[in-house]
């Protein structure tokens, strides 16, 4: 044992109070700076939101409304079908979610279990892809929604989410490691079909993956931006931020209804994110680290 | 060629390849074959689907690429290399590479520098970690668009926060989306905040799955807590550190949507202040037209996204051996 280790442990009950009380004040500190600055922009958004014109462009600008009023809301609400965009985003978004769990359980499933002539050069083949980002082919595939006329439709804007490649690597893993060769087997003896098993052994046994899976593929639905903008001119299978962008086009700087605007976008999104906290958090952790 | 030449011509060699080409695809007993017939029941819809919404256009974004393509013309002729040669010598595209590059190096390092101290401090025992775990993680679950819109009114020339929290310090008000120096610096900065938490979730999962024992032991050596990060937290972070890294850099790389926000609007010049590559892509391919000019310029695009993550892994792989 060297010295500054026996000069610790010597060191008297009380200074180490003290060092553990100093330590926790500037740690605290830190992660209240830290944490302010990563809530202003919502602050600043939300004070703007409730500010009658006269007082969005002041100088200096005061945080708190002195007449707060809703009259941004209504302006927003008038402008834009807010509610239409909401129910769009809400569509793309769950129907994507839905056929990446379908895919990726699916072909999870059977590259996982089964041994086949091709299995291993055809899920190499996904993982690459996997790599390549959208941007990189959405021309092509532009022309191909040309050609199916599905431009300005729900399902050409769903069609690059149907499914995803590291979803179907990730209910891979998740498959070949937490249910057992033996579990199949047995129900196989047992005279299940293929079919049943997939059912009844292999759909319950994957719920975990599947949530953590779909709230992943969820918020990445919901943000979409790039596609939609290429895909859609139609107002009215604009997503909310799609419906934002035009919105901010009309108001460049009218700061007040384009704050009230981005609320709105905002707040599914968070009231969804505080009742799943923990859930969130775990998935996408777990999705990226898995990947 | 298929099997049902094969069968007419009913060559004795021919039969035996069959037969076991047969059993090869559909197994040899009737338990096997259901098996395989279900295996190809449930892939061969997704392998069609998976062809068509991802081989297909990216194999298609290549062949583009050599020809003249404007997609409301029925002549697209074949150009060879000329539109990556025009692309090498092309001042946006130059400049739209250094500023997409300048952005990823950028957002990638800062978010990283600073997740990782924040995760240090909250994987310690501390009250209130899950709260400070939640406000960090905000920004990267909500949508990009109304985040940049309400960066583009912090950073607003006259009115903005950040000017006014700037003049308290006597620092003269900043047009910082009007510059495309400042602007390009401006996004990076918005774009740090937006992903810092989703790092520093991924280092703390990482850093609590390192056992306690290491650091008891390395106390107990009288490792100062600089020693403890330098010899126990990074090294055993290490995978961590490289998935973040090839995420973050691909994803960088990428950039588009708040850099369209932030720098387009109608009282903006109609060039965007800062050009980035999927930006360049999108304005060449879609408002002029030139699909074939587009697509080489996606082809680099992806090259570049795939180097980056090969050079990433090896350059991880041969430290750590």
């Amino acid at each position: 044992m060297n010295s500054s280790a026996t000069q610790r442990m010597v060191a008297s009950p009380f200074r180490r109070r003290l060092q553990q009380i100093s330590g926790s004040v500037t740690r605290h500190t830190i992660l209240l700076l830290g944490s302010v600055i990563m809530l202003i922009p919502f602050a600043w958004m939300l004070a703007t939101s409730f500010k009658p014109p006269t007082e969005v462009l002041t100088w200096p600008p005061e945080f708190i409304p002195r007449n707060p009023t809703w009259q941004n809301y209504f302006k927003v609400m008038e402008t834009i079908p807010v509610m239409r965009f909401f129910f769009n985003s809400l569509v793309i978004s769950i129907i994507s979610t839905l056929s990446v769990l379908v895919t990726s359980l699916m072909a999870g499933y059977v590259f996982a279990k089964f041994r086949f002539p091709g299995r291993d050069v055809l899920f190499i083949i996904i993982l690459a892809t996997a790599i390549v980002p959208f941007e990189g082919y959405m021309l092509p595939f532009y022309l191909q929604m040309i050609s199916i006329k599905w431009i300005n439709t729900y399902q050409g804007i769903i069609a690059p989410y149907a499914i995803m490649s590291f979803g179907i690597f990730l209910m891979r893993q998740h498959i070949s490691s937490a249910i057992p060769d033996e579990f199949i087997d047995a129900a196989r003896i047992d005279g299940a079909s293929e079919w049943a098993i997939f059912q009844r052994i292999i759909i319950p046994l994957s719920t975990s993956a599947l949530g953590a899976l779909g709230i992943f593929a969820f918020i990445q639905a919901w943000g979409a931006f790039i596609w939609p903008l290429l895909i859609a001119s139609d107002q009215n299978i604009f997503n909310m931020e799609l419906g934002l962008t035009a919105f901010q086009f009309k108001f460049s700087v009218d700061y007040g209804p384009l704050m009230a605007g981005s609320v709105l976008n905002v707040l599914p999104m968070i009231i969804v994110f505080f009742i799943l906290r923990r859930r969130i958090i775990e998935s996408i952790a777990l999705s990226g680290l898995r990947g | 060629m298929s099997i049902s030449s094969l069968e007419k011509t009913g060559e004795k060699p021919g039969a035996g390849r069959l037969a076991s080409a047969k059993s090869r695809i559909l197994g040899k007993n009737p338990q096997q074959r259901s098996k395989l017939i279900f295996c190809y029941a449930m892939l061969t819809p997704i392998l069609l689907l998976f062809f068509y919404i991802r081989i297909y256009p990216i194999m298609r974004t290549f062949i583009i690429s050599f020809f003249n393509w404007d997609y409301t013309r029925r002549v697209h002729p074949f150009i060879g290399i000329a539109n990556y040669q025009a692309m090498l010598t092309d001042s946006r595209f130059i400049d739209a590479l250094r500023n997409t590059a300048v952005f990823s190096v950028a957002t990638v390092l800062l978010s990283i520098i600073l997740a990782l101290p924040l995760s240090i401090v909250l994987a310690g025992k501390i009250r209130l970690a899950p709260i400070y775990q939640a406000i960090f993680f905000i920004p990267f679950i909500t949508p990009m668009v109304p985040m940049a819109v309400a960066w583009k009114w912090i950073y607003d020339a006259k009115y903005g926060i950040l000017n006014y929290v700037l003049s308290l310090f006597h620092i003269s008000p900043v047009g910082w989306l009007v510059y495309p120096e400042t602007a390009l610096w401006a996004i990076i900065l918005m774009s740090v905040w937006k992903v810092i938490g989703y790092n520093m979730v991924l280092f703390l999962v990482g850093i609590k799955n390192i056992p306690a024992t290491y650091y008891e032991a390395a106390e107990l050596d009288g490792g100062g807590s600089w020693n403890l990060f330098r010899y126990i937290t990074f090294p055993l972070l290490r995978p961590i550190l490289l998935f973040v890294l090839v995420t973050s850099t691909i994803n960088a790389f990428n950039v588009f949507t708040q850099v369209y926000v932030m720098t387009l609007g109608s009282q903006s010049a109609p060039g965007s202040a800062v050009r980035v590559l999927v930006f360049d892509i999108y304005s060449n391919g879609f408002q002029f037209r030139k699909m074939g000019y587009a697509s080489a310029e996606a082809v680099f695009l992806t090259i570049v996204v795939l180097l980056l993550t090969v050079v990433q892994f090896k350059f991880f792989r041969t430290e750590e051996g």
